[in-house]
């Protein structure tokens, strides 16, 4: 099938040019062979380790891991000749003259490999190689059996997207003749944190593989303990980490880039990452109570099914071109069809194993409702039913037109009016988590415990009430659940190291020597309330005005007065702008100059809006350059004041940090858990 | 407790929770779903004025008309219809006349829209599915032919 065709050399090419034309050519080559043989891995390591565990041949089971490794190599020399082809600008493959050009920064033309739909499929494979090589490598001492079958499942999705970039989106197709330049990267992709958010992204989503692949390892053991949890929750809390960051990143993308002062919109695609984390950030939790106290295994198992069903269903989402928008870089209705195929198998096959074979797991302990584990299920049901919310708001435009016809779309008041009811008991519940003992815990100790916690949200919300002229009367109480969840973090840890009940000295010692765990818990908990109170100031206050000013105008907004000074052409790296000056004072004082622009790039014939932005710590003052007017001379221009606006991105980080602290956590570390009733001593089988 | 007891508890609160949600989905669908039509749709049915929903067309070409501040009035088109629009705000970077346009907002007495959201992709070549749809139904698309003309022929190894 890989016929080679050398390209026709013409014209007066001297030596050295053709030199390097071949080894350009070699390199294109090499990454397309590379591609097709880690298919070939793939599949071996799909099917023989399978079929060693069923008849328990050691050998067979053996090739799982070195096979993992070879599958990552290959990828990884794939990934590596298309980005080489996207640096050194080698337009004879067809991938980079549609995505690239001389002209580019080489940033973009880095991370214009995963900027379009081929490239970005490869990344996909790679992150999803390099987790089962991590297997590979670092699960020394799990059971044979269950590591040979959790790398099969893993080599499985692999082969079944190998398969589907090798026959629909081979990003190595060649162009004869090679163009001399190409067609460029789509303006508002060119951008430094869009350039991060999808290798962040993807390994969120395809971190979930690992724990699907366990989960299905599971089913086909007919066995699954604590220590299955202890195995499954570094990885899952990994992937939970980077898509809580990419998520992130995107959202601040939106913020800055597209020009509406917005953080979230409730897009398609948007939901189709924020499915994954809310089921993730389940399967987080449940994990715990199965690792603690060997409860709650069928629903763990299929919570890590439903998560990862999650994460591919973003995929075809996204990459299916179901939903048009600058995500949708697929047109081909096959490469929907295929992807479609993949989830049906997989979402399909697992759930019918689970049907099968869940029944066979054993249940485990039972505890009472007011306690950790309570606690933990409260958790579960409110953020799987606010995913199930997520789920039908998305998908019921598309079912409907599929059904009816019908076109309509549902915007952010459908997820509000859903969303928010179901996660705002969730936060108040979650100070009372870990301050309830396991199996059986005292509700009213725990209040009483949270007692300075509330009295602190409570002065929060009568505060704010005072303060506040304009707004819903909602988000005095917003905020003060905000502060809630940031006391209730701060109260745990207060009472873990029983700062007031001892010597200081003595708490101090407590404090060094409480598990990273506890910490990470704390920081995860209080980055949610720092992001609950971004969310709500910024969008019960926001500040808008949209204005038409001609130069040596003024405007003021929400203090800040803006004296429009006119507006200037520049010439960037790959595109002309026009960028208006507005000096912005506040009482009087200079504080600082917003430059907002439009930019026009010329190869592409699209343009982007660049909003200029002073942040600051009562929240950013953002400014959008609009048209010019036909009234002389005059330009449109909105403005907006975001009331603390970062602390969004900055709670996400607390909570990402947080999920490090959690890893680096001795008893997470992987690999380090041993079976509870470890086998041992192999006994000689005397049955 | 006894075991039952707790299974009770633990099924109550389930059920709870999932009757409130699908309340809340049932009684959100009816408030906050917006429909979209053309200019077609939109003159063959009554729609009450101030209900809303989402137009989709071409901005007709000729029709912008940057009015007094920020303004503008246009005129959405399908081809066989045509209906004017006004919109407050700074419109999208790729808003140009003869491209694909959705806006959102609600229909006055006098038959003009009101539109407070203009949505107008990150593509020069982009069309809003539901246009591209619309206008293939009707016969007047001719979005393919374009893309496939100007490359050179893509070859497989």
């Amino acid at each position: 099938m890989a016929r080679r065709c050398q390209g026709e050399r013409r014209g007066a090419a001297s030596q050295g040019e053709l030199e390097e034309h071949e080894s350009r050519e070699m390199i294109a080559e090499t990454g397309h062979y590379a591609l097709i043989l880690a298919l070939g891995v793939a599949i071996v390591q799909m099917v023989l380790p399978l079929v060693g565990a069923r008849i328990r041949d050691q050998q067979l089971m053996a090739v799982a891991g070195p096979a993992a490794q070879l599958q990552f190599l290959l990828i990884a020399i794939a990934f590596i000749a298309l980005m080489t082809a996207h640096i050194t600008s080698d337009f004879s493959v067809e991938n980079v003259w549609r995505n690239s050009a001389v002209a580019k920064p080489l940033l973009y033309k880095i991370s214009g490999v995963w900027g379009n739909h081929e490239g970005s499929m490869v990344l996909w494979v790679l992150i999803l190689a390099l987790f089962g090589a991590a297997v590979a490598i670092f699960g020394t001492n799990l059971p044979y059996q269950l590591k040979a079958n959790v790398l099969a499942v893993q080599a499985s999705i692999a082969a079944a997207f190998l398969l589907f970039i090798v026959t629909t989106s081979n990003p190595f197709v060649r162009l004869d003749p090679a163009p001399f330049d190409g067609q460029g990267l789509n303006p508002v992709l060119q951008d430094p944190a869009l350039a991060f958010h999808p290798p962040f992204l993807y390994t969120g989503y395809v971190g979930f593989s690992m724990a699907f692949s366990f989960a299905i390892a599971a089913l086909i053991d007919g066995r699954i303990d604590a220590a299955w949890a202890r195995w499954v929750r570094p990885w899952t809390l990994a992937a939970w980490m980077c898509l809580t960051l990419g998520i992130a990143m995107g959202s601040w993308w939106a913020y800055y880039e597209l020009g509406w002062g917005g953080f979230w919109f409730w897009d398609p695609v948007e939901n189709a990452s924020f499915m994954p984390w809310l089921a993730g950030t389940a399967l987080l939790h449940s994990a715990v109570v199965m690792e603690k106290r060997d409860a709650l295994k069928v629903w763990t198992i299929l919570l890590a099914i439903i998560t990862f069903s999650l994460s591919l269903m973003g995929t075809f989402l996204v990459r299916s071109g179901v939903l048009t928008s600058v995500h949708a870089f697929a047109i081909d209705p096959a490469r929907g069809i295929f992807i479609l195929a993949i989830m049906g198998v997989f979402i399909g096959g697992a759930l019918a194993l689970f049907a099968w074979r869940a029944p066979l797991l054993a249940q485990g302990g039972l505890f009472a409702p007011i306690s950790r584990e309570g606690t933990l299920v409260l958790n579960n049901l409110l953020l799987t039913t606010a995913c199930a919310a997520v789920f039908v708001g998305t998908l019921y435009p598309l079912a409907l037109e599929a059904l009816t016809g019908d076109k309509i779309s549902v915007g952010a008041p459908f997820f509000n009016l859903t969303f928010a009811p179901l996660i705002v008991p969730l936060i108040v519940a979650v100070p009372f988590g870990p301050l309830l003992a396991w199996k059986r815990g005292d509700l009213l100790a725990a209040a009483q415990r949270l007692m300075a916690a509330a009295c602190l949200a409570l002065a929060a919300i009568v505060l704010v009430l005072a303060f506040r002229q304009r707004g819903p009367w909602l988000a005095p109480l917003g905020i003060g659940l905000g502060i809630w969840l940031i006391a209730g973090a701060v109260t745990e840890l207060v009472y873990r190291v029983k700062l007031f009940d001892t010597s200081w000295s003595e708490a101090w010692r407590r404090l060094r020597s409480l598990p990273r765990s506890a910490y990470g818990t704390a920081l995860a908990h209080a980055g949610l309330g720092i992001v609950v109170i971004g969310i709500v100031a910024t969008t019960a206050w926001r500040s808008e005005a949209i204005l038409a000013m001609k130069p040596g105008q003024t405007a003021s907004i929400a203090g800040y007065t803006l004296t429009f000074k006119g507006v200037a052409p520049r010439q960037g790296p790959n595109y002309r702008e026009r960028v208006a000056l507005l000096e912005v004072t506040r009482n009087g004082e200079e504080v600082t100059e917003l430059t907002p622009s439009k930019r026009e790039f010329t190869l592409e014939k699209s343009g982007t809006t660049e909003a200029g932005i002073h942040p600051n710590w009562r929240g950013d003052l953002y400014a959008v350059l609009g048209d010019q007017l036909k009234d002389g001379g005059a330009y449109s221009i909105r403005l907006y004041f975001n009331p603390l606006v970062r602390l969004i991105w900055l709670g996400a980080l607390v909570m990402f940090i947080g999920g490090a602290v959690s890893l680096s956590d001795r008893r997470l570390r992987v690999g380090a858990p041993r079976r509870a009733q470890t086998k041992a001593t192999p006994v000689p089988a005397a049955e | 407790m006894t075991r039952k007891q707790r299974r009770g508890v633990l099924i109550g609160t389930c059920l709870a929770v999932l009757g409130v949600a699908v309340g809340l989905v049932l009684y959100a669908m009816r408030d906050s779903i917006v429909f979209f039509y053309t200019p077609s749709e939109v003159t063959s049915m009554q729609i009450a004025p101030g209900q809303r929903f989402r137009l989709g067309g071409l901005v007709e070409t000729g029709s912008v008309v940057r009015g007094e501040g920020t303004t503008i009035r246009f005129a959405v088109t399908d081809k066989s219809k045509t209906l004017p629009v006004t919109y407050t705000g700074v419109l999208p970077d790729l808003f140009r006349e003869g491209q694909g346009v959705v806006a959102e907002g609600t229909l006055s007495a006098d038959g003009v829209f009101h539109a407070d959201n203009v949505l107008a992709k990150h593509d020069e070549n982009y069309m809003p599915p539901e246009v591209a749809k619309k206008l293939k139904e009707q016969g007047v698309w001719r979005g393919d032919a374009k893309a496939s003309a100007a490359e050179p022929q893509a070859k497989v190894n």
